[in-house]
């Protein structure tokens, strides 16, 4: 007999017990529709977690001055005034891996708008910085190209800062003192919240770099463009720790580090947030996996009682097709295409409700979905095995029936 | 003429928990290509087994089982349903057709399972629904037609494949004595045309249309004997007629 002659009776014997067939597909139907919705939020959930993550600095380096040793003293790391602006400026052209480095400069200052004042860390900084933090303007602007060369008197405050020197007011345009020296408000960050270490992030105000060197925080060290840290943003995909031994060579050789001699650099990065990170990603795979097998299962074996009541109730009618010539594999072939076929329609119509729902979750409930077509492929690949792996049982206990046994079936 | 059926020395041993149970002791039978032999025997004197052993739908425990020369008793599964598809036709008591499904339809089954194309399926369906008289009716159901009409369906059924044997067991045993009568009718007609057909019954009056009467009893064999069979066409023609013929 061939597969089409078969797939026909197995249409037909389906649609003879449309209830029947509708409710066993259900299972699979709810089973497939669930996992693609489930690995649609899924992902979406671990690309917004990833992306958190991501914010915190998991792909964040920074590069401090090293250590110096006077008198056989050692000072610890920073000590050494020995970085500068130029340091950035070739990590970023000639280390492959690095999105942006950007140098900063901080020191603790009061500031005072109105009759409010307020002490805090003043950051001395570029563009590239709060791209490195992914830490962009609430309100009000970025610096621009004329007032990092001009050393112009403009500032980027916390949320935190705003609230203590202005309350609710708005803070553009408002005019704020450091150290005697007016500067105009022109942006405000967004929240960042504290950091893993309870320090309050928001407490901050950024100005210039040049502006810092300049006009607030000038010393020697202004004509050399010393900068007290180096933040490195690595490109995403790439590897952390290829980009760190391309710095360490390349502050090496800058540095004139003599093979043997002690660093005169320190590079940091948050491996703990990068091993959350990883670990988050697997967890959250690992419960999809479960939760999406588990629906799948239960459909399974759904399809398998089904399957077995329709044998059972139709004895007779395989005796009958044993006595007019039909073999044992005619038999199970027939069984095994009705429950493939019960469980690919139930398994398209789960795909299409899927689809469907994680378009209206992500629609209704803000939550970015992503679709993947790996997900819809392993749903159709899962029905259609489900079909056979669950089918097979029932049809093979079909197939071994005694045709006279069968026939005599009450 | 050749023998068709021959069966040597043929037991068949059922096993019912401890029991061992003897339905069939040491049956040999010879029938003719042709011949139109009733199988009689109150209930449990083994002629159903005997039956189901010529339509090799079960195997004999011993002995041997020649059906035109070819000893099938010990021919593979899937030999036997070969054997079934193409050489025997089957007509049941319980009609057995599948429900739901067209006369038309239910009259193919057995060229679904030798590879007929769809076609040629239909065609001989049709052709064979016409020899028993149901050209019209072969969009119905099994629900939609009577119980004398399902046999002559299930009949179609039996002759669509050119089989050279068909075996009935008990075929008017849900009729009413009229229908019985052009069931037999039609099955005499058959046998007319040099169908070999064997039938099983308790009934005296129906295995009076038979050529030839085999009478069993506790598994064997007692009466072996020719019969002068009545004219079924003959009695139709002298029955009044139903009131409500459906």
């Amino acid at each position: 007999m061939n597969l089409l002659a078969t797939l026909r009776i197995a249409i037909n014997a389906l649609r003879l017990n449309k209830m029947r067939s509708m409710l066993t597909m259900l299972g699979i139907i709810i089973g497939v529709a669930a996992v693609i919705v489930m690995i649609a939020v899924g992902g979406g959930a671990q690309a917004r977690i990833q992306n958190q993550i991501k914010s915190l600095g998991s792909n964040l380096m920074i590069i401090l001055p090293g250590s110096t040793t006077a008198s056989g003293v050692r000072l610890g790391s920073g000590a050494n005034q020995n970085l500068t602006e130029d340091d950035a400026i070739a990590i970023a052209k000639e280390v492959p891996e690095v999105q942006v480095a950007a140098p900063s400069n901080r020191g603790g200052a009061q500031m005072i708008a109105g009759n409010n004042n307020w002490a805090t860390q003043i950051n001395g900084v570029t563009p590239d910085f709060f791209e490195a933090r992914e830490w962009p303007v609430a309100t009000g602007r970025m610096f621009e190209q004329a007032e990092l060369t001009g050393s112009a008197k403009v500032l980027i405050i916390g949320q935190t800062v705003a609230t203590q020197l202005f309350g609710d007011a708005d803070p553009l345009d408002q005019t704020v003192r450091i150290k005697n020296v007016p500067f105009t408000v022109i942006g405000v960050l967004s929240k960042k919240g504290q950091s893993m270490l309870g320090q309050d992030q928001d407490d901050v105000a950024m100005i210039p770099l040049a502006t810092f060197r300049n006009r607030l925080f000038g010393n020697t060290q202004g004509k050399l463009r010393r900068v007290g840290v180096i933040q490195v943003k690595v490109l995403e995909g790439a590897n952390m720790k290829d980009a760190e031994e391309k710095i360490g060579d390349l502050m090496r050789q800058r540095q004139r580090t003599q093979p043997g001699q002690e660093d005169a650099y320190t590079i940091r990065n948050l491996t703990e947030i990068l091993q959350a990170q990883e670990e988050s990603s697997r967890i959250m795979a690992l419960l999809l996996a479960a939760v999406a097998s588990v629906s799948l299962l239960v459909g399974g074996i759904g399809i398998m009682n089904i399957m077995l009541v329709s044998v059972t109730e139709r004895t007779r009618e395989i005796g009958l097709r044993m006595a007019v010539g039909a073999r044992g594999r005619d038999i199970l072939t027939q069984f095994l295409v009705e429950a493939v076929t019960l469980s690919l329609i139930g398994g398209f119509i789960g795909i299409v409700l899927g689809v469907s729902g994680s378009f209206i979750i992500a629609k209704f409930a803000g939550w970015a979905t992503e679709l993947s077509i790996h997900a819809i492929l392993l749903a159709v690949g899962f029905s259609a095995g489900i079909g056979i792996f669950f089918g097979f049982y029932p049809a093979h206990k079909a197939s071994k029936l005694l045709p006279i046994e069968a026939l005599r079936y009450e | 003429m050749a023998a068709l059926i021959e069966t040597r020395n043929l037991v068949k041993e059922y096993i019912m928990g401890e029991q061992h149970v003897l339905a069939l002791r040491n049956v040999s039978i010879s029938i003719a290509e042709g011949e139109f032999v009733a199988i009689m025997g109150a209930s449990g004197s083994g002629k159903s087994t005997f039956m189901n052993l010529l339509g090799c739908l079960d195997l004999p425990t011993s002995g041997d089982y020649l059906l035109a020369g070819e000893k099938v008793s010990d021919l593979p599964n899937d030999d036997l349903a070969a054997i079934r598809n193409k050489r025997i036709g089957f007509v049941f008591q319980q009609f057995n057709l599948l429900p739901r499904t067209s006369a038309q339809e239910n009259v193919e089954l057995p060229l679904l399972y030798s590879n007929v194309p769809p076609a040629e399926r239909k065609e001989r369906a049709l052709q064979r629904l016409t020899q028993v008289g149901l050209s019209e009716r072969t969009g119905h159901t099994p629900a939609e037609l009577s119980g004398g009409q399902q046999q002559r369906v299930a009949i179609a059924r039996g002759l669509v494949n050119n089989p050279s044997l068909i075996l009935a067991d008990e075929p008017t045993g849900a009729l009413d004595s009229r229908t019985s009568i052009e069931i037999m009718a039609l099955l005499q007609k058959l046998s007319h045309q040099g169908m070999t057909i064997v039938i099983v019954t308790h009934e005296r009056e129906i295995a009076a249309f038979a050529s030839r009467i085999i009478t069993f009893r506790d598994g064997q064999v007692i009466s072996d004997v020719a019969n002068e069979p009545e004219n079924a066409e003959a009695d139709l023609a002298n029955m009044p007629l139903p009131e409500v013929h459906t």
